[in-house]
């Protein structure tokens, strides 16, 4: 029996040692329905088998585009079984940007999940000349239409009828082709999401994955009990380490939620014990709880606010066995009854044992909520081409500013220009056609260069400023970190998206994003009528509440040895949210820095002047691929900054 | 489910010179229309034309005085509600008739009272045989939720959700009787832009994979040229247009009558 360093060879694995333990779930028609090892294993076979018949070779890319389903992790593996290489796509991209994938990676096949996809990949098809096949797993909406009786279209369902003949006549095919697979194989290749230029195909091998992700989960010690989400885009390396990788390794059990708008309801129900989730889902959590308590009844609402200071004060000391005292401590049991655990009930975190976030930084705030409660958030510091893991914050040693020491077998350096290098068995293959990026990030002896700055804190633990390229200098010569300040505005529930500016310019200014819900529950309770997100955005109560978190952030900013000049000296609040569909967001939510202060030069040059408003007139791109324009006078306000403060160092 | 599709089949429904008063007012005059197995089927009109009459005649809430209906190859004389709906002819309302306190899925489920077969003794202990037709109506209530997409409402009240999602519930409910004739009073009244394509998205997806066949009356131009097959045009109570939606655009009476002329 040969290692176990591929992907399908721990099919087999599984399938021999643990047939009848329940391998994956999918909640279809209300009901969570399952399939064990030995189910998986038949219809990985069949898929794979057809694959081969339909003509797939080794080496060669294949498109997966979908929302979480069994049957595209089963096609991932299938894929990988025969030599080929699964790439993920973002489900919810346009076309175009699928096109340019698409070519780069120089598909013939696509494995997706719905009509939606297939009338994607038919209107790009004829500027696609390496697409030849089409699988898509549900049939509905596509029945009787002659556009997808098309040759090129082909069910799942077909695709594994017509592997079972096919092994009928070659029955060494599967197991002859997984016995040929190696680690050092290419085992997956993902896009990244492009904050800088065209995206780029990121390789990793079975060895990159499966090592880091068993690495993981013996620091972790995650069990094959444990019970995992899987509700992330495919295409992020995150699920292909949480929901593939680690499910591998570990051999747990992943469950695929009925949709995406059902994530939270299936939470619920199934009580996952590992967990993870960018910022934006435990702040989006947290606003939800907020909301719903300020319209909760006064005992309810004040045995909240009680319990939730005494967490405050001793939950996240309890969580990593500080001494607390007695009384507290019995305190803190009480509240577990009546307000932490119902709350971990709601959330979906009655079982949780270990849960992280990664991505961007996360507040301080709403960290210590969630750990005070008794839940393990730590946060992760990793990136696609390091197979994500890079640093994890141990146990019993957790800070929100931090992010921690370095996962097993990972070296971490600081360069002389204070730029994140690491290495280990994690660091990726290549960049798929571009040996020139490669050679830019990658060392000849293997270490990656993040582009983040950073640096060590007296106890060891990385800490991450921003993007090095970002960091820029004010006039008079101030270090200005633009990710720094905009993720303190952020940590501020009434604001969603701040962009700062102020490279090469006199002092800083930012632009705000509103958060519809929270200032939209502000607004309502003050009885302050709006008719959207645009007219709301616009008016003077809401630039006051807004200029005051300002204020409060200068306030911080000003106690910072290295960034108390970098204040924040005028703001404007934008007249739209900022879209992924209008190139201001990436896939995964992050600013695009760039493409964003082209779009708003004419604001961007009034917030540098002493005009008071500003008008604007922007593209909006609609979800049905209409675009239209909006129109809008925005109102600039200056800010209170605060002098330099030398304040004793924080314990 | 047989192989049905966008296939026009043979006559379903079959109106013949009905006239419906109500005391002096006469709400359809002379009317004669015939409904095609599997294809969908516009009424227009203007504000008192007799489109909502049109369909309380079809399925059996009001009782022309004169005329005849042929229904599936049966001429009826009198018939109820109820007996429309159990040969298979659902319908939606203009104003939403939903249970406001129950959740979506007891709603939808209310539909499928028609098919229930045990009695209320069996049901009310909830054994037997009243056990495993609950299962099996349940699993039909679920195929139509997962068919208009809102699993993710299934146990909220009908009361709390938003207009638009209220008429998908009622497209629901309407659903859930698997019926072979479905009527749609206004299903898009009240709704914007994104709600109406969703809807229209809903209507055609019903005739596809169903194979139902749908009346329905609607107001928005656009929709209506965009998803039916045919085209009837009411004004007064009068046919005055029956045809393809663009033989009907270019019928000069009902430019007048309805999409308006310069005076």
């Amino acid at each position: 029996m040969s290692a176990l360093d591929t992907f399908p060879k721990l099919l087999i694995e599984h399938a021999r040692l643990r047939p009848n333990k329940v391998a994956i779930r999918e909640k279809d028609l209300g009901i969570w329905q399952s399939w064990t090892w030995a189910d998986v294993h038949e219809q990985i076979r069949e898929l794979s088998c057809g694959l081969s018949a339909m003509g797939l070779q080794r080496g060669e890319k294949v498109a997966i585009i979908g929302d979480n389903r069994p049957r595209l992790y089963w096609a991932m593996t299938a894929i990988q079984a025969i030599g080929g290489v699964p790439v993920p796509l973002y489900q919810d991209a346009v076309a175009d940007e699928m096109q340019f994938v698409l070519e780069h990676a120089e598909t013939r096949f696509a494995i997706v999940e719905d009509q939606e996809q297939v009338d994607k990949l038919l209107e790009i098809k004829a500027r696609c000349p390496h697409l030849e096949q089409i699988i898509y797993d549900d049939p509905r909406g596509m029945r009787f239409h002659e556009i997808y009786e098309q040759a090129f279209i082909h069910s799942y369902a077909a695709v594994q009828e017509r592997g079972k003949h096919y092994e009928y006549d070659n029955t060494a095919l599967f197991p002859s082709a997984i016995a040929e697979g190696k680690g050092s194989d290419v085992a997956i290749m993902l896009y990244t999401s492009g904050t800088t230029g065209r995206p780029k195909g990121v390789m990793l091998t079975h060895d990159n994955l499966l090592i880091t992700a068993r690495n993981a989960v013996e620091r972790e010690n995650l069990r094959e009990d444990e019970e995992v989400l899987a509700y992330l885009p495919m295409a992020w390396v995150g699920d292909s380490v949480f929901s593939y990788a680690q499910y591998y390794t570990a051999g747990f059990c992943v469950s695929c939620p009925e949709s995406s708008d059902t994530v939270l309801t299936d939470m619920r129900e199934l009580g996952p014990t590992y967990f993870f989730a960018p910022p934006r889902v435990y702040e989006n959590m947290l606003t939800q709880v907020l909301i719903r308590m300020e319209d909760a009844g006064s005992i309810k609402r004040n045995m909240f606010n009680y319990f939730m200071a005494l967490a405050k004060k001793v939950g996240t000391k309890i969580l990593d066995g500080k001494p607390v005292e007695m009384k507290e401590r019995l305190l803190y049991a009480l509240g577990n009854a009546l307000v932490y655990a119902p709350l971990k009930n709601v959330l979906g975190f009655s079982r949780i044992r270990l849960a992280y976030t990664a991505g961007e930084a996360i507040g301080p705030e709403i960290f210590d909520f969630y750990r005070s409660l008794g839940i393990n958030v730590k946060q992760l510091y990793g990136m696609t081409e390091g197979s994500v893991f890079v640093c994890i914050q141990p146990n019993g040693d957790v800070k929100p500013d931090n992010v921690g020491t370095p996962a097993t077998g990972v070296e971490v350096k600081i360069t002389e220009q204070g730029e994140v290098v690491f290495n280990g068995p994690g660091v990726f293959h290549g960049y798929f056609k571009n040996d020139e990026a490669t050679r830019e990030a990658k060392s000849e002896d293997g270490w990656f260069h993040t582009g983040d700055a950073g640096f060590f804190d007296v106890h060891g633990h990385l800490k991450i400023i921003d993007r090095a390229k970002d960091v820029g200098h004010l006039n008079d010569g101030a270090m200005f970190a633009p990710k720094y300040i905009e993720n303190k505005l952020k940590f501020f529930p009434h604001i969603k998206e701040a962009v700062a500016f102020g490279d090469g310019r006199d002092y800083v200014s930012v632009f705000i994003n509103i958060d519809l819900g929270s200032v939209g529950n502000w607004a309502e309770r003050r009885n302050i009528g709006y008719s959207g997100y645009t007219d709301l955005a616009g008016q003077e109560s809401v630039y006051d509440l807004i200029q005051k978190c300002i204020e409060q952030v200068n306030l911080d900013l000003s106690t910072e040895a290295h960034l108390s000049s970098a204040q924040v000296k005028r703001f404007l609040i934008l007249h739209k949210e900022l879209d992924a569909d209008d190139g201001e967001l990436t896939r995964t939510g992050k600013v695009r820095r760039r493409p964003l202060a082209e779009k708003y030069a004419q604001l961007i040059e009034a917030l540098y002047s002493d005009q008071s408003q500003c008008r604007v007139e922007a593209q909006v791109k609609f979800e049905d691929g209409r675009v239209g324009m909006i129109r809008a006078d925005l109102k600039i306000r200056d800010v209170k900054t605060y002098p330099p403060q030398q304040l004793a160092q924080a314990s | 489910m047989a192989i049905t599709g966008r296939r026009v089949g043979e006559t379903l429904l079959k109106v013949e010179n009905i006239t419906m008063r109500f005391g002096g007012v006469k709400a359809l005059t002379d009317i004669s229309l015939e409904v095609k197995q599997h294809e969908i089927l516009a009424i227009i009109g203007p504000n008192g034309a007799g489109k909502s009459s049109m369909l309380n005649v079809i399925n059996g809430v009001y009782h022309p005085q004169e005329g005849k209906i042929t229904y599936k190859g049966e001429v009826r004389s009198k018939m109820q509600a109820h007996q429309a709906a159990a040969q298979g002819i659902a319908r939606t309302f203009q104003n939403i008739a939903l249970f406001k306190g129950m959740s979506v899925l007891d709603n939808i489920m209310t539909g499928r009272n028609l098919k229930m077969k045990t009695n209320f003794l069996q049901q009310a202990f909830y054994w037997g045989a009243a056990l495993r037709e609950e299962l099996e109506h349940r699993a039909k209530v679920e195929e139509i939720i997962d068919f208009l997409r809102i699993e993710s409402i299934r146990k909220t009240p009908v009361g709390r959700l938003p207009y638009g999602l209220q008429k998908r519930v009622e497209l629901g409910r309407a659903l859930a009787a698997e019926p072979e004739l479905l009527l749609l009073d206004e299903p898009m009244a009240g709704m914007n832009v994104e709600e109406k394509e969703d809807m229209c998205r809903f209507i055609l997806d019903v005739n596809d994979e169903f194979g139902t066949t749908i009346v329905l009356i609607e107001h928005d131009m656009g929709v209506v040229m965009d998803i039916s097959d045919r085209v009837v045009v009411l004004d007064y109570g009068r046919k005055i247009g029956d045809g393809t939606p663009s033989e009907v655009r270019g019928n000069e009476e009902v430019i007048k009558a309805y999409l308006g002329t310069s005076h």
